[in-house]
């Protein structure tokens, strides 16, 4: 008769899980780094058109943003589905308010950062022109020049 | 003697959980930084009292017209275009490489790297479009044309110093930008798309 192995016998001894805490440590610094908080809650829909001429924004504290789209499903009641522009988490009824939009984020800066502000119109790749170049005047009157328009990498040039 | 008590080590397996946590919270919270966007400077406003003086006489050789339409079509010095050609043509028309007559034309400027060299100083691209063009429209035209200068001055950069125009170092890069500056400008946009939709409901 083969020997079965008593109950209560060697037992293996059990996988050391002293480590996971720093493993998961280190994911979450790396989360930390090479992530920002989001800015603002959405209320327009945004799907950004496509370029392949594309900068990247690399100083984030020079960039502000304005957002323009058709307003989300929930605010379409309210606001209409005209395309809007959004200012940090409200929309924007005329596009001159841009300019005083502008003129209290640049005071809020730091005086050294102020003539290298960036603007970043994200904009919806629907939207008509017109709305965008009110911005765009109001933008000029406000003395930020230098804008960027969001746009996502295509891969290849063809339309 | 009594005998020496252990210290009782802290239980550390709870750590993970709050670790993954924080994990879960920074993951939700946060988006990654993919920002990207096609970099234009706007030109400085214009004083209202200036406004009429604005129109500056440019000789039609040294222009290239590109007007969009309300249904995105592009015309290009009178002559509808594909967005396509519109790359090949931008740069044809910034280098003139054949010193054509149609073209703009050519100065000699005395540049560092390059000496005296023939460039076409005094063109201007000019980008017009209708309130009712769609965005994407107007950002594949600007690609086009960030693109024709791009690979102008990439060709210079190999062909000059042997290297991408990226690579260079500033002085180098500003040479090469003074060979081919920047020069688009944009009109105000007209609204003949929103006059004839307003006629066409008008007679409906």
């Amino acid at each position: 008769m083969a020997k079965f192995r008593k109950d209560g016998g060697k037992k293996l001894p059990a996988v050391s899980t002293a480590s996971l805490p720093d493993i998961i440590f280190m994911l979450l610094f790396f989360f930390m780094t090479t992530t920002s908080m989001k800015e603002v809650t959405l209320m327009v829909d945004q799907k950004m058109p496509q370029g392949t001429e594309l900068k990247k924004l690399e100083k984030k504290s020079l960039v502000r943003y304005v957002y323009i789209g058709k307003p989300k499903a929930q605010f379409q009641k309210s606001y209409g589905s005209e395309s809007r522009i959004q200012l940090d988490d409200a929309f924007a009824n005329d596009p001159k308010m841009v300019e005083s939009y502008i003129a209290t984020k640049r005071a809020a800066m730091n005086e050294d950062d102020q003539p290298f502000m960036i603007v970043s119109l994200k904009v919806d790749k629907d939207t008509k022109m017109g709305i965008v170049t009110d911005v765009k005047q109001a933008l000029r009157k406000a003395q930020a020049l230098n804008i960027s328009y969001t746009a996502t990498q295509r891969a290849n040039s063809n339309y | 003697m009594a005998k020496k008590r252990e210290i009782q080590e802290i239980n550390a397996s709870s750590m993970a959980d709050i670790s993954f946590l924080l994990l879960i919270f920074f993951l939700v919270t946060t988006s990654m930084a993919t920002d990207k966007g096609l970099m234009r400077r706007l030109p400085a406003p214009v004083p209202e009292e200036e406004k009429k003086e604005e129109e500056v006489e440019i000789n039609e050789r040294n222009m290239m017209m590109i007007l969009i339409n309300s249904n995105d079509q592009l015309m290009v010095n009178n002559e509808l275009m594909d967005v396509r050609d519109l790359k090949e043509k931008a740069k044809e028309f910034i280098a003139n490489p054949n010193n054509s007559e149609t073209l703009p034309a050519k100065k000699v400027e005395n540049i560092p790297f390059f000496g005296d060299i023939a460039i076409t100083k005094d063109h201007v691209i000019s980008l017009q479009n209708d309130r009712g063009t769609s965005y994407q429209a107007y950002i594949n035209v600007q690609n086009e044309l960030v693109a024709a200068y791009n690979e102008l001055q990439n060709d210079l950069a190999k062909n000059k110093f042997g290297a991408a125009f990226e690579d260079l170092d500033d002085d180098r890069k500003k040479a090469i930008q003074k060979v081919y500056p920047q020069r688009i400008s944009e009109a105000e946009p007209k609204n003949y798309g929103q006059q004839q939709a307003a006629a066409e409901g008008g007679a409906q």
